[in-house]
């Protein structure tokens, strides 16, 4: 089967359908809930309070260094969950794949959707395949919905952010979206650049306590873009200091190159924390301590200074606005 | 020595050399986003101004030059290739964006080498390249001409609107309504170039100018070079980008260039006609020249109604004296170029400062 490419009548829901199913994600799934072969999951009762979150994926390339669509898909719905405080626990797919993908590809995205659902500690429990003909998608498209369950007590919300509280985050910026333009165009560096893509949740978990007050996951549009949307939820102003961003010195030598500003690049295993003042030492420790927090650092401050709007302070001390991104931002880097 | 600590010291030699007024022109559009992204005019003192040049290809771009290739786009059979950046560009009608929408080919490319593979795939379709930039990039499409022809590829042709720097120089040195007393010179084109095409803003005008990198600090340097010159009454082409730039510049790439291409006026949106500032491909090589190949037709240039983009670029007027700035005209909704390419004036004014429009820094 393994050379062998996607043909329509592995969506009909015949025996092809079901050999799919049984030889691809059965096999790289397995768990008794996906065993029931029900129509739907029927899960335990769990405490806490649920959260819940869904996302489409329609990265260019399938493949690029430090990952592929299908570790993305995993990733992106288990930190969007992860960030709001909640564990995530369980996972739906549903794959939308274009007549002619090889099998072999699909394998090894499934493999690796499982690799990194075992990783996160989540369970995939429900899944839907469908092939559309040749030209109506590009290849394999995945959406994933994720539920977790928010543990009493912990309650993050924008709203609790004030002026001194301090703003962290938690690596280098720009990793993602640099691996997926360098593999896309063909560029190679000296220095390739990973995407950074990896479950958050376990890292999350080793610092989350109370006085941390809000978190994201800076996505599409980068740092800017979100530190943005928080300033403006939460109608405080802050104020960032560009010396103390962590950057790969390939990823800012690449922006340099392509044009691109780092603080709008898509990251994928980044989390930026909003604490308060008395427990930022703390917070920067544990971070430090793993190793998805290595090259932790702390950016800057909430600021009363005009709500929503978000200041920098560039390396030579000059202040000037952190606008959200507008318009150019990079298509299908996730 | 931390940056903030090297660009307190550079501050302070500006500071003591500033005095009289001071008008720098940054020439490089480069260098607009890099002082713009830096913050640099907030921190010098109110006497150094620096004003934005024509070192946007993109922006000098003239609007009969964007129709012109606007058509060769809706032509069958024709596939532009082009660097991202012209995607957006409206011209006096519509853009390559909107003509693509409608089924037009148009691809983009990220260097001439991209463009010559479209050819060998497509030999059954004609494949035009987009020639819009520099002596900086001017030598990689020289490169690929040079390779077409020793491929026979004869789908492939390139639709030159280079434009080069030193002539339009010349015409902003003498503008007494802009007023200049020095120059920050492009660093790549002077890579290429080396300084002697840009002696003469020394020799025959008096007025000091130095090569600069694009770091902040570089610009910094640069400035205080500039206002040193002034201090001891002299006036040099200077180089402050001395790990990238040599004297005599690259002569092989600057070889390339005279090799394939010859001089002829051209005209830059908002300044004009320019004697000798841009350049075609040398009639033996016409095979390769779209505007040889094609009957392009040679509409009239119709300005923006509304946009600065002209005076900008000259470095007369400022972004926030557009009525459009920020409001008809954002980077999602360019009304002109200089608010397409990343590189133009009024891009860098929108995205990085403090107080968008409200007030001239
Ligand atoms: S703001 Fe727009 S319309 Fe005004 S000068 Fe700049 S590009 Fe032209």
């Amino acid at each position: 089967m393994q050379s062998e490419r996607i043909i329509m009548a592995h969506g009909s829901g015949g025996r092809l359908s079901q050999r799919l199913v049984a030889e691809v994600f059965q096999q790289a799934f397995a768990n008794p809930y996906l065993d029931q072969m029900n129509d739907a999951a029927v899960l335990p009762p769990a405490q806490g309070q649920p959260a819940l979150t869904t996302d489409s994926f329609v990265v260019s390339p399938l493949f690029f260094r430090g990952g592929d669509i299908g570790k993305l898909a995993v990733c992106g719905t288990v930190n969007d969950l992860a960030v709001t405080g909640a564990a995530p626990k369980y996972l739906t797919a549903g794959f939308v794949l274009e007549e002619g993908l090889l099998i072999n590809d699909l394998n090894r995205i499934v493999q690796s959707m499982a690799a990194t659902a075992e990783t996160a500690g989540v369970t995939l429990v429900a899944g839907d395949t469908k092939v559309v003909e040749r030209g109506s998608a590009d290849k394999l498209f995945i959406n994933t919905t994720g539920l977790g369950f928010i543990p009493e007590g912990t309650q993050l919300n924008p709203l609790q952010v004030k002026a001194g509280d301090k703003i962290i985050v938690s690596g280098t910026l720009g990793d993602h979206g640099i691996a997926i333009v360098s593999e896309r165009e063909g560029l190679s560096f000296s220095t390739p650049v990973s995407s950074d893509c990896a479950p958050l949740n376990h890292f999350i978990q080793g610092f989350l306590m109370p006085g941390v007050k809000c978190m994201r996951d800076p996505t599409r549009g980068g740092l800017a873009t979100t530190l943005n949307e928080i300033a403006l939820q939460a109608k405080v102003g802050m104020l960032i200091s560009e010396e103390h961003i962590p950057l790969l010195p390939a990823v800012s030598g690449a922006c340099g190159m392509l044009g691109f500003d780092p603080l709008y690049l898509a990251n994928e295993g980044k989390v930026i924390a909003i604490v308060a003042p008395e427990i930022e030492a703390r917070v920067l420790a544990l971070m430090r301590r793993h190793p998805l927090g290595r090259q932790a650092s702390a950016i800057g401050t909430v600021t009363s200074y005009e709500p929503g709007l978000v200041l920098l302070e560039t390396v030579i001390g000059a202040k000037r606005i952190l606008s959200m991104l507008e318009g150019e931002h990079l298509p299908r880097i996730c | 020595m931390s940056i903030k600590g090297k660009a307190e010291e550079l501050l302070a030699g500006i500071r003591q050399l500033s005095g009289e007024p001071f008008k720098i022109m940054e020439v490089c559009g480069s260098h607009t986003v890099a002082i713009a992204k830096s913050g640099i005019r907030e921190l010098l003192p109110e006497s150094v101004q620096l004003v934005s040049g024509p070192g946007c290809p993109v922006c000098v771009t003239d609007n009969s030059d964007i129709d012109r290739f606007l058509s060769l786009a809706q032509t069958p059979g024709v596939i532009v290739a082009t660097f991202g950046d012209m995607l957006r560009v409206p011209g006096s009608k519509t853009s390559l964006q909107a003509v693509r929408a409608e089924g037009a080919d148009v691809r983009v490319v990220y260097s001439t080498l991209d463009a010559l593979e479209i050819s060998r795939q497509n030999p059954d379709k004609e494949v035009v390249f987009l020639g819009v930039g520099f002596e900086t990039t001017i030598p990689t499409v020289a490169v690929s001409v040079e390779i077409a022809e020793r491929e026979h590829l004869s789908n492939y042709s390139i639709l030159s609107m280079h434009k080069l720097v030193p002539p339009v120089l010349e015409l902003l040195v003498t503008d007494p309504e802009v007023g200049l007393d020095g120059f920050i010179n492009p660093g790549h084109v002077c890579s290429v170039l080396g300084t002697a095409p840009f002696e003469f803003i020394a020799g025959k005008y008096q007025k000091p100018s130095v090569v600069a990198g694009f770091e902040a600090l570089d610009i910094l340097e640069a400035i205080w070079m500039l206002l040193r010159q002034r201090q001891e009454k002299r006036a040099a082409v200077e180089i402050q980008y001395s790990r990238v730039v040599k004297p005599e510049g690259s002569p092989k790439a600057a070889e390339y260039i005279s090799r394939y291409f010859e001089p002829v006026d051209a005209v830059w949106r908002g300044i004009g006609r320019v004697p000798q500032s841009g350049l075609r491909l040398k009639a033996q090589y016409r095979l390769f020249d779209a505007e040889m190949k094609f009957d392009l037709p040679k509409p009239k240039s119709v300005n923006t109604p509304g946009c600065l983009c002209g005076e900008i670029l000259k470095g007369r007027r400022h972004p926030f004296n557009c009525r459009l700035f920020g409001k008809a005209c954002t980077p999602l909704q360019p009304v002109g170029p200089c608010m397409v390419s990343s590189e133009g004036s009024c891009a860098a004014y929108y995205r990085y400062s403090q107080r968008r429009g409200m007030s001239a820094v």
